[in-house]
């Protein structure tokens, strides 16, 4: 923020979390449920994207998609190591939030979820590294780059 | 910044006074009702659990671990279907881990103090909650019923929430909990359609294709379709069937329809501003009931009906259509799905008996489309459910055919489809 060099957006916290990772940008929201298989590559026919994983990404996409099913999918990846490093939403998917909830009790597993506005959305890199940082407290998160 | 304000005594609950599984529940409540913005919790009345239809070890680990950590339900829970058929273990074919982790679900979900019931339609087996009562139920079918129909709130809840809540006996107050969030934000004009059209069983399921295509999520008024729930159970089917076609197509959990669901007297008690009328055309309602068929051609493999599971009053229709007639055709396996609750009155009443003698197979606590019941043989079925015909075939890839009790029963016996199309050109 202060210092030169750093990028910085703050969002609000979903679900809190520390974690980095390369940038995934989904072109179209995905369903976990039916859309993304146990090793977290997406297997969707219709989704453009289509064969690229999911997991240890900082995955960005306005929404989620679809069947409440999704929460136990994402909890599955969670513990089995294959979902993404973070989420970053426009829209607060509940359904994913559960997931992250879920995973935090049984497998003490952090996974950062952040909602931001349109306005930060669209000034995330392409592509790169980012870092992001969800507390819990004042339900505020830092995305950094 | 949160805005949740929680109680003393839900304060209490979240830093484990009333033990480490109430905690825990409340860890996940109140975590979603932060995500969703919600001021406060609210109190429920009852519950229907979805979990207990195995997706997955985290499920299960969710569920035993609030099982050891002496977990009890705080208010009435209902279980919805599960993997398996307890009364009718030799219908499915599981594979090991699925019957062994299936039956370990079903278990934990009673160790907490949930009813056996097994059933998508709780509300056809006594879970009845009343007009204006807050509960949080899971399944997409039966939250959109009791929503609707029932006039009960519900948010639109799934796996691990629904457990949670029953076991803290609260939820976010947000939603379908609001008098705000129940009103319609768009309205549906049925009266072009055709009285004769609408008496057709299949009429109903196309509405809920097309209402679910066209709300996504949104809360519907619908005017111009007729119905009247004292009528012993045939309104109540069809919105039944409605719902649960609507809530597969779309994400639907509530709708009113003008004149007869209990919170529509009239247009305006459930719009507020002025919103957006569609009038809907034959050709497009239609259009939606061909979507529910992927069959082409008339060869036919089995039957499918009870999605959601079959009531008492669809029982007694299908044992009058029964009665008298030609058994099913060797070639048909004719299938219908019911709760353990209803299954037990239908046989007191011998429209059971009359189904199995004409060669008809009823499978219970479960559900033809959620676990594997069909023969692996089988490529074609049809049914009378929307639900099933929206997901069989990416679910089982099976092709489908959307059609009355009626024609269903004239196609098994048949041993081919045998389906009256007039009233749809």
């Amino acid at each position: 923020m202060m210092h030169s060099g750093a990028n910085t957006l703050t969002g609000r916290a979903l679900h809190p979390g520390s974690s980095s990772g390369e940038l995934l940008i989904l072109d179209q929201p995905i369903s976990f449920w039916g859309g993304v298989d146990h090793h977290g590559v997406i297997i969707d026919v219709h989704h453009p994207q289509c064969g690229v994983s999911v997991a240890s990404k900082v995955l960005v996409m306005t929404s989620g998609r679809g069947s409440s099913s999704a929460t136990a999918v994402l909890a599955e990846l969670i513990r089995a190591k294959k979902a993404p490093a973070a989420m970053i939403f426009t829209e607060c998917d509940i359904i994913l939030v559960i997931g992250a909830l879920v995973s935090a009790e049984i497998y003490q597993i952090q996974m950062p979820m952040v909602e931001l506005t349109a306005d930060s959305y669209a000034k995330i890199p392409k592509s790169g590294s980012i870092s992001v940082e969800a507390d819990d407290d004042n339900m505020v998160a830092l995305i950094k780059w | 910044m949160s805005n949740l304000i929680l109680t003393q005594e839900e304060q209490g609950m979240l830093a484990g006074d009333q033990g480490p599984a109430i905690a825990m529940c409340m860890r996940l409540i109140v975590g979603v009702a932060k995500a969703n913005q919600a001021t406060r919790l609210i109190e429920v009345e009852s519950a229907h659990a979805d979990g207990c239809l195995y997706h997955g070890i985290a499920g299960l680990e969710y569920t035993e671990k609030l099982v050891e950590l002496g977990g009890k339900v705080k208010v009435r829970t209902t279980t919805n279907v599960s993997s398996l058929d307890l009364l009718h273990p030799e219908l499915i074919h599981a594979d090991k881990t699925l019957a062994t982790n299936g039956k370990r679900l079903m278990d934990a979900h009673l160790a907490l103090g949930c009813e056996a019931t097994w059933t998508c339609a709780p509300y056809q087996t006594g879970h009845r909650p009343s007009f204006g009562s807050q509960i949080a139920w899971a399944e997409s079918n039966a939250i959109v019923f009791a929503n609707s129909v029932l006039g009960a709130r519900t948010d639109r809840y799934g796996d691990f929430l629904d457990i949670s809540a029953a076991i803290v006996g609260r939820v976010p107050f947000a939603g379908l909990h609001t008098d705000e969030g129940r009103k319609a934000s768009l309205v549906l004009d049925f009266s072009e359609i055709s009285r004769e059209l609408l008496n057709e069983e299949s009429a109903w399921p196309a509405i809920g294709a097309l209402l679910g295509d066209i709300a996504e999520s949104k809360v519907v008024a619908i005017i111009g379709l007729p119905g009247d729930l004292s009528d012993g159970g045939l309104t109540e089917d069809r919105l039944k069937g409605l719902g649960a076609t609507a809530a597969s197509s779309g994400g639907v959990g509530l709708f009113h329809i003008v004149g007869v669901t209990p919170e529509a007297p009239n247009l305006g008690a459930v719009v507020n501003t002025k919103v957006e009328t569609i009038k809907i055309t034959t050709q497009r309602l239609r259009a939606s009931r061909d979507r529910l068929t992927t069959a082409v051609g008339d060869d036919l493999d089995a039957v499918s009906l009870g999605t959601p599971h079959f009531s008492l009053a669809e029982f007694e229709n299908l044992a009058n259509e029964l009665s008298g007639g030609d058994k099913f055709s060797s070639a048909i396996d004719f299938y219908v799905s019911t709760s353990r609750g209803v299954l037990q009155k239908a046989e007191a009443l011998g429209y059971a008996q009359i189904l199995i003698s004409a060669g008809g197979r009823i499978v219970t606590d479960t559900c033809t489309y959620v676990t594997p019941v069909l023969n692996p043989k089988i490529k074609t079925v049809m049914t009378n459910s929307g639900k099933w015909a929206w997901y069989a075939p990416g679910n089982l890839g099976i092709e489908t055919i959307l059609g009355s009790v009626k024609e269903c029963i004239s196609s098994a016996r048949a041993g081919k489809l045998v389906r009256n199309d007039a009233l749809w050109r």
